[in-house]
């Protein structure tokens, strides 16, 4: 593939035509927030609405997933309106999630903590109050759990388990704000095609897939 | 194989079907409205009423069916054409206007003038269409044959010069047809108004075999029916166009996409897309050009978002409809992962007349930038509601106090909300905005596909607002963060002001949120979700500040900011209709005989109001409630 220059906040930066600019970023050093990405999707999900960066020349911020490099293109990680859609997408993916942090399995190694770190927001319930929905954990698996209060509809366990594992336990299910991760008819995990490979606890971004702490690890 | 060429066989079919036609026209004829709205008002029980009365008096009349004429607010309408008379158009018809009707003129020979609504044929009896007042304004290229043709008889669409558009462009170049269509600057009648010429060119230009061409037929804007107005009333116009299409662009199979709860008009077309196979004019070398192209009807779920086009394809396909990121566009990958014309049924239907009169023709009507007419279902608070077909650049006022004759009663005009939920509403003020794609867009609002609903003073913005948020808010398929959440914070927020609880700072959030589910969200029904909220903010903003800041609900519509009173010097003493139709027993006799209204009891049903006859009009509701305290501190 032919190489072009990107400028990334005034970097160049040599990458592939055509890749997404969110990968040459990400691969540069150059962190820029997401939950639904992953590069293999012959077409982005972009669904998570975080990776939003100013494109020189326009007005409007888009998302860098979708974002094809391509020669002399230049964009800034930041702007006033990056940073007020990306706060905003925060925020609302809080309002929904069941910030428990000390007790949450992926303390520390969590991307909402890490986004709330890299752009100075805060982890706490701001603008938009908690839903409370808290949808019912299902504990069946006997290596894992799923806690969905704290899923944010990444997807990304649904990648690993049908185009990396390739076994099709999982996918979303239901509309708008009932949308969630579930099993065909939403049975139980443990009845499930899952042969708990964990495959998809490892691709959760948070802690909604985690393992179970076992007699040894404790 | 055939040895005429196209010309030759589509004229010995019009010929036929001319012939069919004429024949008919040698004795009366009784055409009864039949589309979903003449069916919703009785038109069936009409239908069989005249076939009845036909039969008992042994007369030779036949009795058929036509689609919707667009004057809904008169169904069950039906047309009489009896030879000697013009043909005379009857609304509001009842089983006793039935019988008068075959008694006095199909047995006799009085057409009963008093009781017709209008001529279709100028003479110098009785006035026609073009006589009205909406007549004026009203341009058919559409909608020309709607309610005038039987859709189920395709003699009647080829009689009218149907399908020598297709016959037409077979004998010419797929670049000059896609040329002709380009210099009309037909924009897409789906909302959005892309160019429909840039749009074939594409997909004729993409690489690939098999192309497709689908019909978007999805209507899933609530109030709105004039898709499905067209699809059962003139199908075989829409199926014309979609062969048009396919020949410039190169597909060879099409699918008209059409909502499983339109079951007449999926009757309708899937009946013309057989008797046009019948005829040689679908499926292998139509007409015998060698050019193949074939239809099928695809029933959809009906859902909202099922109407976006990377949506419509995914459910085509057996996934589930949600939308996708754009590029590719379906021009380049579309259903199955080829090239796709997806376009609107009303979009296709103007297609036949383009290639028949020209571009030119076309671009003669409405104004540069959005040349042709625009369709809309006029609904809501205003005389004439119905299918109405104008030139682009009309204004609303003329739309709606001229096309619609106003408001009714002695309301005042307060907003039209145009566009359904992807759209705004627009103040009195703005009425004399132009109705075409970019004028509207400026104003805040869109065209849509074309839903219009007319507002009056007892309408409240805030709840309109919040009508329209919570129909998108429901069908938001929940992909995309702004969209599944950001809907629903704004809707909380309304909510929340509808009930006296908002406060200023709540609607500064509203309007940063609208704002950026509007910029944030990833497809076209997140970004147009705010429209009502963003539009209501910039026009009725002192509507919103009276809910937070008075708890006063303008339009004493928002249940929990008024209060049901009986203004004791109104109210009858004798009378006793309002405490019977109360469905809690809050309504009370005091000692002195007046009625009163026991607050805690009150579920604000409107029941006492409603039956409190005419000449006391005793029942008012305050806004706000506080008023109350007031008013009986007075009555005492
Ligand atoms: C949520 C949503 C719903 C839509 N519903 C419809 C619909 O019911 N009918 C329609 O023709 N277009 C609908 N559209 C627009 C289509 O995506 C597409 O633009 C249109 O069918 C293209 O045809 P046109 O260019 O002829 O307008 C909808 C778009 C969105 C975002
Ligand atoms: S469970 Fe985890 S990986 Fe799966 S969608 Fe939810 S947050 Fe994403
Ligand atoms: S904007 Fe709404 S409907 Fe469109 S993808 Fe996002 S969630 Fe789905």
């Amino acid at each position: 593939m032919s190489k072009v220059t990107v400028i990334i906040d005034g970097r160049e930066i040599k990458a592939p035509a055509g890749r997404k600019l969110l990968w040459v970023a990400l691969e540069n050093g150059i962190y820029i927030p997401n939950l639904c990405a992953v590069e293999e999707y012959a077409r982005p999900p972009a669904s998570c609405r975080l990776c939003f960066v100013q494109v020189e020349g326009r007005e409007k911020p888009v998302t860098s997933c979708t974002l094809p490099a391509a020669d002399g293109l230049a964009v800034q990680t930041r702007s006033p309106r990056v940073d007020r859609l990306v706060r905003t997408a925060f925020e609302l993916l809080l309002s929904d999630h069941r910030l428990q942090c000390a007790s949450c399995p992926a303390n520390r190694a969590c991307e909402l903590q890490k986004i709330a770190r890299e752009r100075k927001l805060k982890l706490r319930y701001g603008r938009f109050p908690y839903l409370q929905r808290e949808p019912a954990p299902d504990d069946s698996p006997q290596t894992f759990a799923f806690d969905p209060s704290r899923c944010v509809l990444c997807g990304r366990c649904i990648w690993a388990d049908q185009e990396v594992a390739k076994i099709g336990a999982i996918g979303f299910s239901r509309r708008g704000i009932n949308r969630s991760v579930t099993t065909f008819k939403d049975v139980a995990l443990a009845e499930s095609p899952c042969n708990e490979c964990g495959l998809c606890v490892k691709a959760c971004p948070v802690g909604a897939l985690y393992f179970k702490k076992t007699a040894e690890s404790k | 194989m055939s040895t005429a060429t196209v010309a030759e066989q589509y004229r010995a079919l019009r010929q036929e079907a001319a012939a069919a036609v004429e024949a008919l026209k040698q004795k009366p004829v009784v055409w009864v409205g039949t589309a979903t709205c003449g069916v919703a008002a009785g038109a069936l029980k009409i239908k069989e009423a005249f076939e009845q009365e036909i039969k008992e008096r042994g007369l030779d009349v036949a009795v058929l069916e036509t689609g919707c004429m667009g004057h809904c607010y008169a169904e069950p309408m039906a047309i009489i054409a009896k030879p000697g008379h013009v043909p005379l158009c009857y609304g509001r018809l009842d089983e006793g206007l039935v019988h008068r009707l075959v008694v006095d003129f199909l047995d006799g020979d009085d057409p009963g003038y008093e009781y017709a609504l209008v001529a279709l044929e100028p003479n110098d009896l009785f006035p026609t269409f073009s006589d009205f007042p909406r007549g004026v304004y009203e341009e058919k290229m559409i909608l020309e044959q709607c309610g005038f043709i039987d859709p189920g008889n395709m003699d009647h669409y080829l009689a009218r010069d149907g399908y020598a558009a297709v016959a037409k462009i077979l004998e010419m170049k797929p670049e000059e047809v896609l040329a002709e269509v380009k210099a009309a600057n037909l924009r897409g009648r789906g909302g959005a108004g892309f160019p429909a010429g840039e749009k074939w060119e594409a997909c004729r230009k993409a690489p690939g075999e098999q192309k497709y061409v689908i019909c978007n037929g999805d209507e899933g804007d609530p109030g709105a029916f004039m898709d499905r107005g067209l699809l059962e009333s003139d199908p075989h116009r829409v199926i014309e166009g979609m062969i048009i299409c396919a020949y410039a662009v190169g597909a060879s199979r099409g699918y008209l996409y059409i909502r499983a709860e339109y079951p007449k008009a999926v009757e309708r077309v899937e009946g013309a897309i057989a008797r046009a196979r019948e005829k040689g004019l679908l499926g292998q070398s139509i007409l015998g050009s060698g050019f193949s192209f074939d239809l099928e009807v695809f029933q959809g779920s009906g859902a909202f978002v099922c109407g976006e086009s990377s949506a419509l394809v995914r459910s085509m396909e057996g996934k589930m409809g949600i939308p996708e990121v754009r590029p590719p566009r379906l021009a380049e990958s579309g259903f199955r992962g080829c090239p796709t014309v997806l376009n609107n049924v009303k979009t296709f239907a103007y297609v036949p007349a383009i290639i028949m009169k020209g571009a030119d023709w076309f671009r003669s009507t409405g104004t540069a930038g959005s040349p042709g007419t625009a369709v809309f279902s006029l609904v809501g608070k205003v005389n004439n509601t119905g299918l109405v077909e104008v030139p682009m650049g009309t204004t609303l006022r003329q739309l709606i106090f001229d096309v619609g004759e106003g408001i009714p009663g002695d309301k005042k005009f307060k907003a039209a909300q145009i566009g359904g939920p992807s759209g705004g509403c627009l103040p009195e003020a703005m009425l004399d905005v132009p109705i075409d794609f970019d004028s509207l867009q400026e104003a805040g609002a869109i065209m849509g596909s074309g839903g219009l609903v007319v507002l009056n003073e007892d309408d409240c913005m805030v709840a309109v607002a919040r009508y329209f948020l919570e129909f998108t808010q429901h069908e938001s398929c929940g992909k995309c963060t702004f969209c599944r959440l950001g809907t629903r914070h704004m809707l909380d927020i309304l909510t929340d002001i509808s009930r006296g609880k908002g406060s200023l700072e709540s609607l500064e959030l509203l309007q940063e949120l609208c704002e950026d589910v509007r910029d944030g969200s990833l497809c076209n029904l997140g970004k147009t979700a705010p429209n009502p909220v963003l539009t209501t903010l910039r026009y009725f903003r002192d509507e919103y500040e009276a809910h937070i800041l008075e708890g006063r609900c303008p339009s004493l519509m928002c249940k929990d900011l008024i209060v049901y009173y009986i203004e004791p010097k109104k109210c009858s003493k004798l009378c006793n209709v309002c405490v019977g139709s109360c469905p809690t027993e809050a309504i009370y006799t005091r000692d002195d005989g007046l009625k009163a209204i026991n607050q805690e009891k009150c579920v604000k049903c409107d029941n006492c109001l409603k039956t409190c006859p005419v000449e006391y009009n005793a029942v008012i509701k305050l806004s706000p409630p506080s008023l109350l305290a007031e008013k009986e501190g007075k009555s005492k």
